[in-house]
Protein backbone atom coordinates (compact mmCIF):
# COMPACT_ATOMS: atom_id res chain seq x y z
CA UNK A 1 0.00 0.00 0.00
CA UNK A 2 1.39 3.35 -1.07
CA UNK A 3 -1.34 5.89 -0.36
CA UNK A 4 1.07 8.86 -0.40
CA UNK A 5 3.05 8.15 -3.55
CA UNK A 6 1.13 5.44 -5.43
CA UNK A 7 -0.50 7.92 -7.81
CA UNK A 8 2.63 9.96 -8.57
CA UNK A 9 3.41 9.56 -12.28
CA UNK A 10 6.71 7.83 -13.08
CA UNK A 11 7.29 10.35 -15.85
CA UNK A 12 8.27 12.94 -13.27
CA UNK A 13 5.21 15.07 -14.06
CA UNK A 14 2.74 16.22 -11.45
CA UNK A 15 -0.48 14.24 -11.14
CA UNK A 16 -3.10 16.29 -13.01
CA UNK A 17 -6.28 17.29 -11.18
CA UNK A 18 -8.42 15.13 -13.48
CA UNK A 19 -6.39 12.02 -12.62
CA UNK A 20 -6.36 12.85 -8.94
CA UNK A 21 -10.14 13.29 -8.96
CA UNK A 22 -10.65 10.10 -10.98
CA UNK A 23 -8.72 8.17 -8.32
CA UNK A 24 -11.01 9.54 -5.58
CA UNK A 25 -9.20 12.82 -4.97
CA UNK A 26 -11.15 15.53 -3.12
CA UNK A 27 -13.82 12.98 -2.13
CA UNK A 28 -12.58 13.26 1.46
CA UNK A 29 -13.42 16.99 1.36
CA UNK A 30 -16.89 16.14 0.05
CA UNK A 31 -17.33 13.59 2.82
CA UNK A 32 -16.00 15.87 5.55
CA UNK A 33 -18.02 18.94 4.62
CA UNK A 34 -21.14 16.88 3.89
CA UNK A 35 -21.20 14.41 6.74
CA UNK A 36 -18.71 15.29 9.45
CA UNK A 37 -18.35 17.97 12.09
CA UNK A 38 -14.91 19.50 12.66
CA UNK A 39 -14.59 17.73 16.01
CA UNK A 40 -15.42 14.41 14.37
CA UNK A 41 -12.50 14.92 11.99
CA UNK A 42 -10.19 15.71 14.88
CA UNK A 43 -11.35 12.52 16.58
CA UNK A 44 -10.72 10.44 13.45
CA UNK A 45 -7.21 11.85 13.12
CA UNK A 46 -6.56 11.19 16.82
CA UNK A 47 -7.83 7.62 16.46
CA UNK A 48 -5.65 7.06 13.41
CA UNK A 49 -2.52 7.43 15.53
CA UNK A 50 -0.94 9.81 12.99
CA UNK A 51 2.22 11.44 14.38
CA UNK A 52 3.90 14.47 12.82
CA UNK A 53 6.35 13.68 10.02
CA UNK A 54 8.38 16.89 10.43
CA UNK A 55 10.70 15.27 12.94
CA UNK A 56 9.23 15.44 16.42
CA UNK A 57 6.41 12.91 16.04
CA UNK A 58 3.79 14.83 18.00
CA UNK A 59 0.25 13.45 17.76
CA UNK A 60 -1.50 15.37 14.97
CA UNK A 61 -5.08 15.02 16.20
CA UNK A 62 -4.00 15.96 19.70
CA UNK A 63 -2.33 19.12 18.40
CA UNK A 64 -5.54 20.13 16.61
CA UNK A 65 -7.58 19.57 19.76
CA UNK A 66 -5.62 22.36 21.49
CA UNK A 67 -7.09 24.96 19.15
CA UNK A 68 -9.80 26.78 21.10
CA UNK A 69 -13.26 25.91 19.74
CA UNK A 70 -16.67 27.48 20.10
CA UNK A 71 -18.30 30.75 19.08
CA UNK A 72 -16.17 32.95 21.36
CA UNK A 73 -12.82 31.52 20.24
CA UNK A 74 -10.44 34.00 18.58
CA UNK A 75 -10.62 34.43 14.81
CA UNK A 76 -9.40 34.27 12.14
CA UNK A 77 -7.40 31.06 12.46
CA UNK A 78 -4.56 29.80 10.35
CA UNK A 79 -3.22 26.53 9.08
CA UNK A 80 0.36 26.37 7.78
CA UNK A 81 1.92 23.64 5.67
CA UNK A 82 5.60 23.57 6.55
CA UNK A 83 7.34 22.99 3.21
CA UNK A 84 10.65 24.52 4.24
CA UNK A 85 12.43 21.12 4.14
CA UNK A 86 15.96 22.17 4.93
CA UNK A 87 17.17 19.50 7.34
CA UNK A 88 20.39 18.24 5.73
CA UNK A 89 19.93 14.76 4.33
CA UNK A 90 16.17 15.22 3.87
CA UNK A 91 14.45 15.11 0.49
CA UNK A 92 11.01 13.63 1.11
CA UNK A 93 8.57 16.55 0.97
CA UNK A 94 10.02 17.56 -2.40
CA UNK A 95 8.52 14.42 -3.99
CA UNK A 96 5.08 15.00 -2.46
CA UNK A 97 5.06 18.65 -3.53
CA UNK A 98 6.26 18.02 -7.07
CA UNK A 99 4.44 14.76 -7.69
CA UNK A 100 0.97 15.28 -6.22
CA UNK A 101 0.30 18.87 -5.15
CA UNK A 102 -3.48 18.32 -5.00
CA UNK A 103 -3.01 15.70 -2.28
CA UNK A 104 -1.34 18.35 -0.11
CA UNK A 105 -4.08 20.89 -0.90
CA UNK A 106 -6.77 18.38 0.03
CA UNK A 107 -5.00 17.61 3.30
CA UNK A 108 -4.75 21.33 4.03
CA UNK A 109 -8.44 21.89 3.28
CA UNK A 110 -9.41 19.07 5.65
CA UNK A 111 -7.06 20.23 8.40
CA UNK A 112 -8.31 23.80 8.02
CA UNK A 113 -11.91 22.64 8.24
CA UNK A 114 -11.12 20.57 11.35
CA UNK A 115 -9.70 23.58 13.18
CA UNK A 116 -12.13 25.96 11.44
CA UNK A 117 -9.35 28.05 9.93
CA UNK A 118 -10.16 30.65 7.32
CA UNK A 119 -6.57 31.14 6.15
CA UNK A 120 -4.11 28.53 4.98
CA UNK A 121 -0.49 29.07 3.98
CA UNK A 122 2.13 26.97 2.29
CA UNK A 123 5.57 27.99 3.55
CA UNK A 124 7.90 26.85 0.76
CA UNK A 125 11.67 27.16 0.52
CA UNK A 126 12.78 29.19 -2.52
CA UNK A 127 15.00 26.46 -3.93
CA UNK A 128 11.97 24.26 -4.71
CA UNK A 129 11.26 26.11 -7.97
CA UNK A 130 9.44 23.26 -9.70
CA UNK A 131 7.26 22.70 -6.64
CA UNK A 132 6.40 26.42 -6.59
CA UNK A 133 5.21 26.35 -10.20
CA UNK A 134 3.18 23.19 -9.68
CA UNK A 135 1.64 24.41 -6.42
CA UNK A 136 0.61 27.69 -8.04
CA UNK A 137 -1.05 25.81 -10.87
CA UNK A 138 -2.75 23.39 -8.47
CA UNK A 139 -4.06 26.19 -6.24
CA UNK A 140 -5.60 27.90 -9.28
CA UNK A 141 -7.15 24.61 -10.47
CA UNK A 142 -8.56 23.81 -7.03
CA UNK A 143 -10.03 27.29 -6.71
CA UNK A 144 -11.60 27.06 -10.18
CA UNK A 145 -13.12 23.70 -9.24
CA UNK A 146 -14.63 25.15 -6.07
CA UNK A 147 -12.44 23.29 -3.54
CA UNK A 148 -11.00 26.57 -2.30
CA UNK A 149 -12.46 30.03 -1.86
CA UNK A 150 -15.82 31.20 -0.64
CA UNK A 151 -18.57 28.92 0.67
CA UNK A 152 -16.93 25.64 -0.29
CA UNK A 153 -19.54 23.08 -1.48
CA UNK A 154 -22.28 25.33 -0.07
CA UNK A 155 -21.09 24.59 3.47
CA UNK A 156 -20.87 28.25 4.43
CA UNK A 157 -17.18 27.74 5.25
CA UNK A 158 -14.53 29.62 3.24
CA UNK A 159 -10.81 29.09 2.91
CA UNK A 160 -8.20 31.43 1.46
CA UNK A 161 -5.02 29.47 0.64
CA UNK A 162 -1.76 31.18 -0.30
CA UNK A 163 1.75 30.21 -1.22
CA UNK A 164 4.59 31.95 0.62
CA UNK A 165 8.01 31.47 -0.96
CA UNK A 166 10.82 31.92 1.56
CA UNK A 167 14.45 32.90 0.96
CA UNK A 168 16.66 30.49 2.87
CA UNK A 169 17.71 29.88 6.52
CA UNK A 170 17.05 26.60 8.33
CA UNK A 171 15.48 28.50 11.23
CA UNK A 172 12.47 29.37 9.08
CA UNK A 173 11.34 25.75 9.39
CA UNK A 174 11.13 25.94 13.18
CA UNK A 175 7.45 26.54 13.73
CA UNK A 176 7.57 29.78 15.72
CA UNK A 177 10.42 31.16 13.61
CA UNK A 178 8.25 30.34 10.62
CA UNK A 179 5.37 32.35 12.09
CA UNK A 180 7.64 35.36 12.56
CA UNK A 181 8.87 34.98 8.98
CA UNK A 182 5.29 34.90 7.66
CA UNK A 183 4.53 38.08 9.59
CA UNK A 184 7.48 39.77 7.89
CA UNK A 185 9.91 39.58 10.81
CA UNK A 186 13.28 37.90 11.36
CA UNK A 187 12.75 34.18 11.81
CA UNK A 188 13.86 34.03 15.42
CA UNK A 189 11.71 31.72 17.52
CA UNK A 190 9.06 32.75 20.02
CA UNK A 191 9.00 31.70 23.64
CA UNK A 192 6.46 28.96 24.40
CA UNK A 193 3.91 29.02 25.96
CA UNK A 194 1.76 30.37 24.51
CA UNK A 195 1.78 27.63 21.90
CA UNK A 196 0.84 28.54 18.33
CA UNK A 197 -2.41 26.55 18.60
CA UNK A 198 -3.57 29.22 21.08
CA UNK A 199 -1.63 32.23 19.83
CA UNK A 200 0.20 31.98 16.53
CA UNK A 201 0.06 34.13 13.41
CA UNK A 202 -0.90 37.68 14.41
CA UNK A 203 -1.80 36.30 17.81
CA UNK A 204 -4.49 34.01 16.41
CA UNK A 205 -4.79 30.22 16.79
CA UNK A 206 -2.47 28.55 14.28
CA UNK A 207 -1.52 24.99 13.46
CA UNK A 208 1.73 24.21 11.67
CA UNK A 209 2.14 20.77 10.09
CA UNK A 210 4.73 19.13 7.95
CA UNK A 211 3.84 18.43 4.30
CA UNK A 212 3.99 14.65 4.68
CA UNK A 213 1.75 14.79 7.77
CA UNK A 214 -0.90 16.74 5.85
CA UNK A 215 -0.71 14.45 2.81
CA UNK A 216 -1.90 11.58 5.03
CA UNK A 217 -5.11 13.36 6.06
CA UNK A 218 -7.24 12.79 2.92
CA UNK A 219 -6.59 9.05 3.13
CA UNK A 220 -7.38 8.89 6.84
CA UNK A 221 -10.65 10.78 6.38
CA UNK A 222 -11.65 8.72 3.33
CA UNK A 223 -10.71 5.27 4.64
CA UNK A 224 -10.86 5.58 8.40
CA UNK A 225 -8.47 5.24 11.33
CA UNK A 226 -8.49 1.44 11.52
CA UNK A 227 -7.28 1.17 7.93
CA UNK A 228 -4.53 3.71 8.61
CA UNK A 229 -3.33 1.92 11.72
CA UNK A 230 -3.23 -1.36 9.85
CA UNK A 231 -0.64 0.08 7.45
CA UNK A 232 2.05 0.31 10.12
CA UNK A 233 4.06 -2.72 11.03
CA UNK A 234 4.66 -2.01 14.70
CA UNK A 235 3.67 0.69 17.16
CA UNK A 236 3.28 3.54 14.66
CA UNK A 237 0.47 3.93 12.16
CA UNK A 238 0.54 4.54 8.44
CA UNK A 239 3.26 4.52 5.85
CA UNK A 240 6.34 6.72 5.84
CA UNK A 241 8.67 8.09 3.22
CA UNK A 242 12.08 6.60 3.99
CA UNK A 243 15.22 7.65 2.20
CA UNK A 244 18.88 6.78 1.97
CA UNK A 245 21.81 8.89 0.82
CA UNK A 246 25.58 8.68 1.12
CA UNK A 247 27.64 5.93 -0.50
CA UNK A 248 24.88 3.36 -0.83
CA UNK A 249 24.44 1.60 -4.18
CA UNK A 250 21.02 3.06 -4.98
CA UNK A 251 20.28 6.26 -3.07
CA UNK A 252 16.58 7.00 -3.12
CA UNK A 253 13.23 7.46 -1.44
CA UNK A 254 10.61 4.80 -0.77
CA UNK A 255 7.15 4.77 0.78
CA UNK A 256 7.13 1.83 3.19
CA UNK A 257 5.10 0.65 6.18
CA UNK A 258 5.98 2.52 9.37
CA UNK A 259 8.36 0.37 11.35
CA UNK A 260 10.46 -1.27 8.62
CA UNK A 261 14.00 -1.80 9.84
CA UNK A 262 16.94 0.38 8.91
CA UNK A 263 18.47 -2.78 7.42
CA UNK A 264 15.57 -3.16 4.99
CA UNK A 265 16.06 0.43 3.88
CA UNK A 266 19.85 0.42 3.59
CA UNK A 267 20.55 -3.15 2.49
CA UNK A 268 17.28 -3.87 0.74
CA UNK A 269 15.97 -0.79 -0.99
CA UNK A 270 19.26 1.08 -1.26
CA UNK A 271 21.15 -2.07 -2.25
CA UNK A 272 23.71 -1.88 0.55
CA UNK A 273 26.99 -0.04 0.44
CA UNK A 274 28.93 0.56 -2.75
CA UNK A 275 31.54 -1.98 -3.85
CA UNK A 276 34.42 -2.16 -1.39
CA UNK A 277 32.79 -0.05 1.32
CA UNK A 278 31.43 -1.04 4.70
CA UNK A 279 28.74 0.74 6.69
CA UNK A 280 30.12 2.30 9.88
CA UNK A 281 27.06 4.10 11.13
CA UNK A 282 24.11 6.17 10.05
CA UNK A 283 21.97 9.16 10.87
CA UNK A 284 18.46 7.68 10.92
CA UNK A 285 16.55 10.85 10.10
CA UNK A 286 18.59 13.83 9.01
CA UNK A 287 21.40 15.96 10.39
CA UNK A 288 19.93 16.55 13.83
CA UNK A 289 19.62 12.90 14.86
CA UNK A 290 22.14 10.84 16.84
CA UNK A 291 24.36 8.44 14.89
CA UNK A 292 23.45 4.79 15.22
CA UNK A 293 26.12 2.16 14.67
CA UNK A 294 26.21 -0.48 11.94
CA UNK A 295 25.35 -2.96 14.68
CA UNK A 296 21.97 -1.28 15.17
CA UNK A 297 20.63 -1.89 11.67
CA UNK A 298 17.74 -3.97 12.93
CA UNK A 299 16.13 -1.05 14.71
CA UNK A 300 12.53 -0.53 13.62
CA UNK A 301 12.27 2.87 11.93
CA UNK A 302 9.42 4.16 14.10
CA UNK A 303 9.39 6.92 16.71
CA UNK A 304 9.67 5.03 19.99
CA UNK A 305 11.96 2.25 18.76
CA UNK A 306 14.54 4.66 17.35
CA UNK A 307 14.37 6.70 20.56
CA UNK A 308 14.99 3.53 22.56
CA UNK A 309 18.03 2.82 20.39
CA UNK A 310 19.40 6.23 21.37
CA UNK A 311 18.46 8.42 18.46
CA UNK A 312 15.38 9.89 16.78
CA UNK A 313 13.38 8.89 13.73
CA UNK A 314 13.53 12.54 12.69
CA UNK A 315 12.57 12.86 9.04
CA UNK A 316 13.18 9.17 8.28
CA UNK A 317 15.78 9.93 5.62
CA UNK A 318 18.95 7.99 6.44
CA UNK A 319 22.45 9.31 5.80
CA UNK A 320 24.93 6.42 5.62
CA UNK A 321 28.53 6.78 6.83
CA UNK A 322 30.95 4.39 5.12
CA UNK A 323 34.34 3.20 6.39
CA UNK A 324 36.34 5.38 3.98
CA UNK A 325 34.66 8.64 5.00
CA UNK A 326 36.06 10.41 8.04
CA UNK A 327 33.53 10.60 10.88
CA UNK A 328 35.29 13.68 12.28
CA UNK A 329 35.00 15.36 8.89
CA UNK A 330 31.32 14.43 8.73
CA UNK A 331 30.62 15.86 12.18
CA UNK A 332 32.60 18.98 11.26
CA UNK A 333 30.37 19.39 8.22
CA UNK A 334 27.22 18.99 10.36
CA UNK A 335 28.31 21.37 13.12
CA UNK A 336 29.47 23.97 10.62
CA UNK A 337 25.95 23.89 9.22
CA UNK A 338 24.33 24.30 12.62
CA UNK A 339 26.75 27.05 13.68
CA UNK A 340 25.99 28.97 10.52
CA UNK A 341 22.24 28.52 10.82
CA UNK A 342 22.02 29.47 14.51
CA UNK A 343 19.85 32.55 14.74
CA UNK A 344 22.04 33.88 17.55
CA UNK A 345 19.29 34.28 20.13
CA UNK A 346 20.73 32.00 22.83
CA UNK A 347 24.33 32.08 24.01
CA UNK A 348 25.03 28.31 24.23
CA UNK A 349 23.91 27.93 20.63
CA UNK A 350 25.48 31.06 19.16
CA UNK A 351 28.84 30.67 20.92
CA UNK A 352 28.93 26.93 21.62
CA UNK A 353 28.28 25.76 18.08
CA UNK A 354 30.90 28.06 16.60
CA UNK A 355 33.39 26.85 19.20
CA UNK A 356 32.55 23.21 18.48
CA UNK A 357 32.97 23.78 14.75
CA UNK A 358 36.36 25.46 15.35
CA UNK A 359 37.58 22.58 17.54
CA UNK A 360 36.41 20.03 14.97
CA UNK A 361 38.12 21.96 12.23
CA UNK A 362 41.38 21.97 14.18
CA UNK A 363 41.07 18.23 14.87
CA UNK A 364 40.28 17.42 11.26
CA UNK A 365 43.31 19.34 10.02
CA UNK A 366 45.60 17.60 12.55
CA UNK A 367 45.98 20.53 14.92
CA UNK A 368 43.76 19.20 17.70
CA UNK A 369 44.82 18.78 21.32
CA UNK A 370 43.90 15.80 23.50
CA UNK A 371 41.62 17.92 25.71
CA UNK A 372 39.59 19.10 22.69
CA UNK A 373 37.67 15.85 22.65
CA UNK A 374 36.50 16.44 26.22
CA UNK A 375 35.65 20.05 25.47
CA UNK A 376 33.49 18.85 22.58
CA UNK A 377 31.62 16.51 24.92
CA UNK A 378 31.06 19.36 27.36
CA UNK A 379 29.81 21.63 24.60
CA UNK A 380 27.39 18.95 23.42
CA UNK A 381 26.07 18.58 26.96
CA UNK A 382 25.61 22.35 27.29
CA UNK A 383 23.25 22.30 24.28
CA UNK A 384 20.85 19.82 25.86
CA UNK A 385 17.10 20.45 25.65
CA UNK A 386 15.98 23.19 28.02
CA UNK A 387 18.98 25.47 27.73
CA UNK A 388 17.88 27.17 24.51
CA UNK A 389 14.75 28.71 22.98
CA UNK A 390 14.39 26.26 20.14
CA UNK A 391 15.36 22.74 19.16
CA UNK A 392 18.14 23.73 16.77
CA UNK A 393 20.83 23.52 19.44
CA UNK A 394 19.72 20.22 21.02
CA UNK A 395 19.45 18.87 17.48
CA UNK A 396 23.00 19.97 16.76
CA UNK A 397 24.21 18.22 19.91
CA UNK A 398 22.83 14.86 18.80
CA UNK A 399 25.24 13.89 16.01
CA UNK A 400 28.15 15.36 18.00
CA UNK A 401 27.56 13.53 21.28
CA UNK A 402 26.85 10.22 19.53
CA UNK A 403 29.87 10.52 17.23
CA UNK A 404 32.12 11.06 20.26
CA UNK A 405 30.79 7.84 21.76
CA UNK A 406 30.72 5.71 18.61
CA UNK A 407 33.81 7.01 16.85
CA UNK A 408 35.88 8.18 19.85
CA UNK A 409 38.97 6.34 18.57
CA UNK A 410 38.81 8.27 15.33
CA UNK A 411 38.78 11.58 17.20
CA UNK A 412 41.78 10.51 19.31
CA UNK A 413 43.72 9.25 16.30
CA UNK A 414 43.39 12.66 14.66
CA UNK A 415 45.22 14.05 17.69
CA UNK A 416 47.90 11.39 18.03
CA UNK A 417 48.60 11.13 14.27
CA UNK A 418 48.51 14.90 13.82
CA UNK A 419 46.50 14.44 10.65
CA UNK A 420 43.27 12.95 9.32
CA UNK A 421 43.82 9.20 8.93
CA UNK A 422 41.28 9.24 6.09
CA UNK A 423 42.93 12.06 4.21
CA UNK A 424 43.90 9.83 1.31
CA UNK A 425 40.28 8.90 0.79
CA UNK A 426 39.73 11.50 -1.93
CA UNK A 427 42.22 9.64 -4.09
CA UNK A 428 40.25 6.42 -3.79
CA UNK B 1 12.98 57.55 -6.65
CA UNK B 2 14.56 54.25 -7.47
CA UNK B 3 11.42 52.12 -7.78
CA UNK B 4 9.19 52.51 -10.80
CA UNK B 5 5.59 53.59 -10.33
CA UNK B 6 4.49 50.13 -11.36
CA UNK B 7 6.76 48.51 -8.75
CA UNK B 8 5.48 50.79 -6.01
CA UNK B 9 1.92 49.89 -6.96
CA UNK B 10 2.63 46.16 -7.02
CA UNK B 11 4.17 46.34 -3.54
CA UNK B 12 1.33 48.42 -2.13
CA UNK B 13 -1.21 46.03 -3.62
CA UNK B 14 0.47 42.98 -2.14
CA UNK B 15 0.67 44.74 1.23
CA UNK B 16 -3.05 45.47 1.12
CA UNK B 17 -3.82 41.75 0.67
CA UNK B 18 -1.95 40.87 3.85
CA UNK B 19 -3.20 40.97 7.44
CA UNK B 20 -0.41 43.50 8.05
CA UNK B 21 1.62 45.37 5.42
CA UNK B 22 5.02 44.17 6.60
CA UNK B 23 4.00 40.60 5.83
CA UNK B 24 4.56 41.55 2.19
CA UNK B 25 8.16 42.58 2.82
CA UNK B 26 9.89 39.48 1.52
CA UNK B 27 7.83 39.49 -1.68
CA UNK B 28 8.68 43.16 -2.09
CA UNK B 29 12.40 42.59 -1.60
CA UNK B 30 12.28 39.76 -4.10
CA UNK B 31 10.47 41.90 -6.65
CA UNK B 32 13.29 44.42 -6.36
CA UNK B 33 15.96 41.74 -6.54
CA UNK B 34 14.43 39.99 -9.56
CA UNK B 35 14.82 43.15 -11.60
CA UNK B 36 18.13 44.44 -10.27
CA UNK B 37 19.97 41.30 -9.22
CA UNK B 38 20.21 42.60 -5.66
CA UNK B 39 18.46 45.01 -3.27
CA UNK B 40 20.21 48.40 -3.32
CA UNK B 41 19.97 50.75 -0.33
CA UNK B 42 17.71 53.33 -1.97
CA UNK B 43 15.22 50.65 -3.05
CA UNK B 44 15.24 49.16 0.44
CA UNK B 45 14.48 52.57 1.90
CA UNK B 46 11.52 53.05 -0.43
CA UNK B 47 10.10 49.58 0.21
CA UNK B 48 10.35 50.23 3.95
CA UNK B 49 8.42 53.46 3.66
CA UNK B 50 5.66 51.86 1.53
CA UNK B 51 5.26 49.09 4.14
CA UNK B 52 5.41 51.40 7.15
CA UNK B 53 8.61 49.83 8.46
CA UNK B 54 11.79 51.54 9.50
CA UNK B 55 14.76 51.04 7.25
CA UNK B 56 16.57 49.20 10.03
CA UNK B 57 13.65 46.82 10.56
CA UNK B 58 13.47 45.93 6.89
CA UNK B 59 17.22 45.55 6.60
CA UNK B 60 17.16 43.23 9.63
CA UNK B 61 14.74 40.99 7.76
CA UNK B 62 16.56 41.28 4.44
CA UNK B 63 19.91 40.31 5.94
CA UNK B 64 18.42 37.36 7.80
CA UNK B 65 17.80 35.58 4.50
CA UNK B 66 20.77 34.16 2.65
CA UNK B 67 18.93 34.41 -0.67
CA UNK B 68 18.22 38.12 -0.47
CA UNK B 69 21.32 39.84 -1.81
CA UNK B 70 22.16 43.25 -0.42
CA UNK B 71 25.20 43.58 -2.67
CA UNK B 72 25.55 43.10 -6.41
CA UNK B 73 25.91 39.56 -7.74
CA UNK B 74 26.95 38.20 -11.12
CA UNK B 75 24.58 37.58 -14.05
CA UNK B 76 24.19 34.00 -12.85
CA UNK B 77 24.17 32.76 -9.28
CA UNK B 78 25.62 29.30 -8.68
CA UNK B 79 24.48 27.68 -5.42
CA UNK B 80 26.62 24.67 -4.50
CA UNK B 81 25.27 22.38 -1.82
CA UNK B 82 27.81 21.86 0.95
CA UNK B 83 25.62 19.82 3.31
CA UNK B 84 26.29 16.37 4.61
CA UNK B 85 25.22 14.02 1.80
CA UNK B 86 26.83 16.17 -0.87
CA UNK B 87 29.96 16.41 1.28
CA UNK B 88 30.16 12.62 1.45
CA UNK B 89 29.73 12.50 -2.32
CA UNK B 90 32.50 14.95 -3.03
CA UNK B 91 31.05 18.45 -3.16
CA UNK B 92 34.40 19.99 -2.24
CA UNK B 93 36.07 18.87 -5.46
CA UNK B 94 32.97 19.90 -7.37
CA UNK B 95 33.06 23.37 -5.86
CA UNK B 96 36.74 23.77 -6.66
CA UNK B 97 36.07 22.77 -10.27
CA UNK B 98 33.16 25.21 -10.49
CA UNK B 99 35.34 27.90 -9.05
CA UNK B 100 38.11 27.24 -11.60
CA UNK B 101 35.68 27.06 -14.51
CA UNK B 102 33.78 30.20 -13.53
CA UNK B 103 36.64 32.30 -12.20
CA UNK B 104 34.53 33.03 -9.09
CA UNK B 105 35.91 32.25 -5.62
CA UNK B 106 33.62 30.64 -3.02
CA UNK B 107 31.41 33.50 -1.86
CA UNK B 108 32.51 35.83 -4.65
CA UNK B 109 31.93 36.96 -8.23
CA UNK B 110 34.05 36.28 -11.31
CA UNK B 111 36.02 39.26 -12.64
CA UNK B 112 33.86 39.30 -15.79
CA UNK B 113 30.71 39.61 -13.67
CA UNK B 114 29.22 36.46 -15.14
CA UNK B 115 29.02 34.17 -12.10
CA UNK B 116 28.63 34.46 -8.34
CA UNK B 117 29.49 31.23 -6.53
CA UNK B 118 27.76 30.70 -3.20
CA UNK B 119 27.68 27.79 -0.78
CA UNK B 120 24.18 26.64 0.14
CA UNK B 121 22.63 24.27 2.67
CA UNK B 122 21.05 20.97 1.67
CA UNK B 123 19.04 21.42 -1.54
CA UNK B 124 16.72 18.53 -0.68
CA UNK B 125 18.18 16.43 -3.46
CA UNK B 126 20.53 14.26 -1.41
CA UNK B 127 19.79 11.06 -3.33
CA UNK B 128 21.27 12.80 -6.39
CA UNK B 129 24.30 14.27 -4.61
CA UNK B 130 26.29 16.30 -5.25
CA UNK B 131 23.72 18.89 -6.27
CA UNK B 132 23.87 22.52 -7.31
CA UNK B 133 21.61 25.18 -8.71
CA UNK B 134 22.41 27.72 -11.37
CA UNK B 135 19.81 30.48 -11.22
CA UNK B 136 16.52 28.54 -11.04
CA UNK B 137 17.82 25.26 -12.47
CA UNK B 138 18.76 22.23 -10.41
CA UNK B 139 21.73 20.13 -11.57
CA UNK B 140 22.05 16.72 -10.01
CA UNK B 141 24.85 14.17 -9.71
CA UNK B 142 27.30 16.78 -10.90
CA UNK B 143 30.96 15.86 -11.39
CA UNK B 144 34.07 18.05 -11.31
CA UNK B 145 34.73 16.98 -14.92
CA UNK B 146 31.27 18.17 -15.97
CA UNK B 147 31.47 21.54 -14.17
CA UNK B 148 32.57 23.56 -17.18
CA UNK B 149 29.87 22.16 -19.43
CA UNK B 150 27.14 23.03 -16.91
CA UNK B 151 28.39 26.62 -16.72
CA UNK B 152 28.66 26.87 -20.52
CA UNK B 153 24.87 26.89 -20.66
CA UNK B 154 24.77 30.24 -18.88
CA UNK B 155 26.31 32.96 -21.08
C1 LIG C 1 15.63 24.42 13.40
C2 LIG C 1 14.39 23.67 13.03
C3 LIG C 1 14.04 23.52 11.70
C4 LIG C 1 12.89 22.85 11.33
N1 LIG C 1 12.58 22.72 10.01
C5 LIG C 1 11.45 22.06 9.65
C6 LIG C 1 11.09 21.92 8.28
O1 LIG C 1 11.79 22.39 7.38
N2 LIG C 1 9.94 21.26 7.97
C7 LIG C 1 9.13 20.74 8.95
O2 LIG C 1 8.09 20.18 8.64
N3 LIG C 1 9.43 20.86 10.25
C8 LIG C 1 10.57 21.50 10.62
N4 LIG C 1 10.86 21.63 11.96
C9 LIG C 1 9.88 21.13 12.94
C10 LIG C 1 8.78 22.20 13.16
O3 LIG C 1 9.20 23.07 14.19
C11 LIG C 1 7.45 21.60 13.56
O4 LIG C 1 7.65 20.78 14.66
C12 LIG C 1 6.79 20.79 12.48
O5 LIG C 1 6.63 21.54 11.30
C13 LIG C 1 5.44 20.33 12.96
O6 LIG C 1 4.84 19.51 12.01
P1 LIG C 1 4.45 17.99 12.28
O7 LIG C 1 3.85 17.89 13.65
O8 LIG C 1 3.50 17.68 11.19
O9 LIG C 1 5.72 17.20 12.17
C14 LIG C 1 12.04 22.30 12.33
C15 LIG C 1 12.41 22.42 13.67
C16 LIG C 1 13.57 23.09 14.03
C17 LIG C 1 13.92 23.21 15.47
S1 LIG D 1 18.76 27.39 19.91
FE1 LIG D 1 20.01 28.50 18.40
S2 LIG D 1 18.68 28.70 16.63
FE2 LIG D 1 17.34 28.19 18.38
S3 LIG D 1 16.70 30.16 19.23
FE3 LIG D 1 18.57 29.61 20.31
S4 LIG D 1 20.21 30.62 19.13
FE4 LIG D 1 18.40 30.58 17.82
S1 LIG E 1 23.04 17.36 1.23
FE1 LIG E 1 23.20 18.28 -0.74
S2 LIG E 1 21.19 18.08 -1.50
FE2 LIG E 1 21.00 17.34 0.54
Amino acid sequence: MKPLTGLIPRSGDALPLADYAAAGGYQAVRKALGEMTPSEIIQVVKDSGLRGRGGAGFGTGLKWSFVPAGPDAPRPRHLVANADEMEPGTFKDRLLLEGNPHQLLEGMILASYAIQAEHAWIFLRWEYRLAARRLRAAIAEAAAAGWLGRDILGSGWSLDLRLHVSAGRYMCGEETGLLNALEGRRATPRAKPPFPQASGLWGRPTVVQNVETLCNIPHIVARGPAWFRSLGRGADAGTKLYGASGKVRRPGLWELPMGVTAREVIEGHAGGMREGLRLRGFLPGGASTDFLSAGQLDVAMEFDAVALAGSRLGTGTIVALDDRTCPVGMVLNLETFFAQESCGWCTPCREGLRWAADLLSALESGHGRPEDVETLAELAASLAPGSTYCALAPGAAEPLQSALLLFGDDFRRHVTDGRCPYSLRAAA
Amino acid sequence: MSLTKEERQAIAQEAARMPSPRAACLDALRLVQERRGHVPDDALREVASILGMSEAELDAVATFYNLIFRRPVGRHVVLVCESVSCWIMGCERLREALSRASGAPRGGTSPDGRFTLLPIQCLGDCDHAPALMVDEDLHREATPEGAASILARYP
